[in-house]
């Protein structure tokens, strides 16, 4: 508190991730710094796939021949090799670009539409508003695996290549997430409606996109950062179900942790633990680091849910004793020292 | 006689994101049986922690340290068990928000049983007979059948009576009222302030009363504690205090108190200036309401609640108008309607010479530059993510005076300054501010355009005293200086003296009284206003023991 930091110290405490790890104590912060050790494995792995896989995903044979079937660990395939003749440490580190790839695509499908249909819907109300919450119920009540199973087909109308792949499985985690999104904004943009700025735009004579964009946009997707994270988790899922139940991407064209897992099935009575243990683990710790990322930041954007240190007995306190209260918008920041002397 | 509490050397630290605050600072109190303790100071002073503390009610980011002896138990690092045996028998506490302290799903028979079951084998039978015959007592007509009757069926001043009698129930000694009427109208708070003033007569409780309310002080305590920054800065009887306060802030305090009368020798000098500025006699008025109806749609099947009744009166040029009634009166309805957040649907409202029946957004929005709107709550009228700055420089940009707001920044500079805020904190982030300075920045965006009109909804209800002394002042200047016409809208009667020219009376969406503030004041012809007047607590001990006599008999001829 009393030393003034550096202006590069200042900025970097500001930046997104480690201002909440500053912000966090305890479990959260251990909760927070093993999501986000998880995740950060995983997007290095899926950046530098190339370099760190020993083989191609589709690669079957090198210069000393073919790799062989369901090889156990050791030797020249450190985590063996699959009923296909795959190397399963290959197929694994490929498999997050992949994954990674359709994350991206599909919240950036999702998110633009959603974002968009929450804030007309939420802010015109009228019959927009009924006609889409309709339908967005009408795409709830939809098993989602099973909408996206129809989405996969539609798209990739059976055919099978790396691109046709990645998108089906997007467009069709898109189909399920897009009312989510909605959903969310929608209620942000119904509550933020009545706030009094946005009255006050209103009576100052604000059109109507004005108030929409500039008033409203931008506190109704505070909260998208942890919608975003937890829906990538989910959408990993997703694809992994696809694959598994073999809507997903074909060997050749990419390597997907979900195909693997569905033709290790036979090897699991056999005795061969490899070729499912890997695969299946990589999608248990990129959905865990994501979602404790995401939990861990929904807790901490919540001054209710946010745990915080003890006061300290020894330690010097504030001059000030200009107490805020903890508003509705979760903002407690506003201890101020002018507060009192006003 | 020993005493009931004795907080000693009472430290309380909190663990914020800022670092630690210390909201309280070496406080040291006492109190005897059957005393009432007023602990006043401003928001942010410390008086509800150190008043929560003694019940073990702080969250679990505070030390506490120092003593705090209740009935000659120490209350710091007490178990929770043990707390629990406590709280109810020996300390209760009455909220400050009646609706929300009581459980919407419950009857109120059953919560007040809730507590009697808590401590203590008590049958059901025996509970009940128990809550009506508290209810009895705390004023509630016919208990027998109300004990069944669910909180949303009582009206705001009952809850609160049910509030008192779940404190009441298990006869504890000492009644911790935090703000008990501070979200209840003026006639209603002076029946509740009777009804805690029978909680010490009847029922031998002490009382510790929070509140920033001089008026309610006066009324009620015994001894009063002045808290400021978490420090008590002067502790003296009653009487003595409103005297001959010793310490300056409580000097300052007593002097930013608005008193009924001061308004008046400052309207007639207003008048005089505008005579003397040229004598506009005939010029047309701002708003003109004539037979003005406001109704809500209700719900289906049911008849549509009329919140305007028949209004008329109308705003010359230069003039301010204030307008007062309690909750639901229909007063803010009635300025959201000129500002064309409502519409109306019966009469006629002239705003600027444009007819508010049947309004449309586009053909309205050109005069919006002309209305200023100053709303009630400064914390959320700024757009959280936009710098004050950028908030004062909207209604230029939005008319097509500036491109954008560094194109604006001269202008919102002058604008700041003429409501007296330093430049600098143009820059800031709405929650960087302080509720008065929020709330005059709200009155510099409104005065952007130099509107004609300016609606102010309740602009220092959210205040502290000291606070809306200043805003209160600022208002008055800038009124002086730039002429518009203004409609302000109050709960106070006193707030609105200081302020307009003329007065309103509302009450349940009729106009009840209108004149001239000495008028309407000094010589009420309404019986709801005389009732309002009378109600109203003034800040001196002596002269509200006489005014409560007077309230008494007016309220006794009334029902």
């Amino acid at each position: 508190m009393t030393t003034t930091p550096s202006r590069f110290v200042a900025v970097w405490r500001k930046l997104p991730i480690v201002h909440q790890v500053r912000q966090s104590v305890g479990l959260q912060r251990g909760m927070l710094v093993a999501g986000l050790i998880l995740t950060g494995i995983f997007l290095l792995t899926a950046l530098f796939a190339p370099l760190l896989a020993p083989y191609g995903f589709s690669q079957l044979r090198d210069d000393e021949g073919s790799f062989g079937a369901q090889v156990p660990p050791g030797g020249q395939h450190i985590l063996g090799t699959t009923v296909g003749g795959y190397d399963v440490l290959s197929r694994v580190i490929w498999g997050s670009r992949t994954a990674l790839l359709v994350i991206v695509v599909a919240v950036a499908l999702s998110i633009f539409a959603g974002v968009l249909l929450g804030l007309v819907s939420g802010y015109l109300g009228s019959w927009i508003d009924r006609v889409l919450v309709v339908i967005s119920d009408a795409v709830y009540a939809f098993p989602t695996l099973l909408l996206a199973i129809v989405a996969a087909i539609a798209i990739s109308g059976g055919q099978s290549s790396f691109w046709g792949g990645v998108f089906a499985a997007a467009v069709s985690i898109t189909v399920v997430y897009i009312p989510q999104y909605f959903r969310v904004i929608r209620a942000e943009t119904v509550r933020i409606k009545s706030e009094a700025y946005v009255e006050s735009a209103k009576v100052i004579g604000s059109s109507t996109p004005r108030i929409m964009f500039r008033h409203v946009f931008r506190n109704a997707t505070r909260t998208l950062p942890l919608i975003f994270t937890l829906n990538s988790s989910e959408a990993i899922l997703t694809l992994a179900g696809l694959g598994f139940l073999g809507f997903g991407i074909e060997p050749s064209a990419a390597a997907e942790w979900g195909y693997d897992l569905n033709k290790s099935i036979s090897d699991v009575t056999s005795g061969i633990w490899w070729t499912s243990l890997f695969p299946g683990l990589a999608i248990v710790l990129v959905v865990l680091g994501i979602t404790l990322v995401g939990e861990s930041l929904n807790d901490l954007a919540d001054p209710r849910l946010r745990t915080r240190r003890r006061a300290d007995q020894s330690a010097p306190v504030l001059e000030t004793a200009a107490l805020s209260t903890v508003d509705l918008d979760g903002d407690v920041n506003s201890i101020d020292p002018l507060e009192a002397r006003s | 006689m020993s005493n009931i509490v004795e907080i000693r050397n009472l430290e309380v630290t909190f663990a914020t994101d800022g670092g630690d605050v210390k909201a309280v600072d070496d406080v040291s109190l006492s109190l005897a049986p059957g005393e009432v303790l007023a602990i006043v100071g401003e928001s942010g002073s410390g008086k509800s922690v150190t008043a929560k503390s003694v019940l073990g009610l702080l969250p679990e980011t505070a030390v506490s340290r120092g003593a705090i002896v209740l009935n000659g138990k120490e209350v710091i690092g007490m178990s929770g068990k043990r707390l629990r045996e406590l709280r109810g028998v020996d300390v209760a506490m009455v909220f400050q928000e009646p609706s929300t302290a009581l459980n919407p799903v419950f009857t109120v028979g059953w919560q007040i049983a809730e507590g009697l079951r808590a401590h203590g084998n008590v049958s059901k039978r025996e509970a009940r007979t128990k809550a009506i015959e508290i209810l009895r007592k705390v004023g509630i007509p016919e208990p027998e059948s109300r004990v069944d009757y669910y909180p949303h069926q009582f009206s705001g001043g009952q809850k609160q009576r049910v509030v008192i009698a779940m404190a009441l129930v298990l006869e504890p000694e000492l009644i911790v009222a935090d703000e008990p009427t501070t979200a209840l109208d003026v006639t209603v708070q002076a029946e509740i302030l009777d009804l805690l003033r029978r909680c010490r007569d009847e029922f031998g409780a002490a009382i510790i009363l929070i509140t920033h309310n001089m008026g309610i002080v006066a009324d009620l305590s015994d001894r009063v504690a002045v808290m400021y920054q978490g420090k008590l800065v002067e502790e003296a009887p009653a009487q003595q205090l409103f005297d001959s306060a010793k310490h300056p802030y409580t000097q300052k305090l007593l002097a930013a108190v608005p008193r009924i009368g001061s308004g008046a020798s400052r309207a007639a000098a207003r008048v005089s200036d505008r005579a003397a500025a040229g004598g506009e006699k005939d010029v047309e008025p701002v708003v003109i309401a004539d037979n003005l109806e406001i109704e809500f749609p209700g719900r289906f099947g049911r008849a549509p609640f009329r919140a305007v009744d028949r209004v008329s009166f109308t705003i010359s040029p230069g003039e301010v108008l204030g307008l007062v009634g309690e909750s639901g009166s229909g007063k803010t309805t009635i300025g959201r309607a000129i500002g064309g957040l409502n519409k109306i649907t019966g009469g006629s409202l002239s705003v600027l010479g444009h007819e508010m029946l049947g309004f449309k957004e586009r053909q309205f929005r050109p005069l919006r530059s002309d209305i200023g709107f100053v709303f009630q709550d400064p914390a959320s009228s700024f757009n959280p993510l936009l710098t004050i700055a950028q908030c004062v420089a909207e209604p230029l940009i939005v008319h097509g005076k500036a491109e954008d707001p560094n194109d604006a920044r001269g202008r919102v500079d002058e604008l700041l300054e003429a409501v007296q805020l330093p430049r600098a904190f143009g820059d800031r982030f709405p929650h960087e501010l302080s509720g008065g300075q929020r709330q005059r920045a709200s009155l510099a965006r409104s005065l952007a355009l130099r509107p004609r009109l300016l609606i102010a909804d309740e602009p220092t209800s959210a205040l502290d005293v000291s606070v809306q002394a200043k805003v209160l002042e600022l208002f008055a200047d800038l009124q002086r200086d730039l002429g518009f016409a203004a409609l302000f809208i109050s709960h106070d009667l006193a707030v609105v003296d200081m302020l307009s020219d003329r007065i309103a009376v509302l009450y349940k969406g009729q106009l009840v009284e209108e004149g001239v503030g000495s008028e309407v004041l000094g010589n009420p012809q309404h019986p709801y206003t005389q009732r309002l007047l009378a109600s109203l607590p003034v800040p001196d001990p002596r002269e509200q023991t006489e005014r409560r006599e007077a309230l008494r008999a007016l309220t006794a001829v009334d029902y």
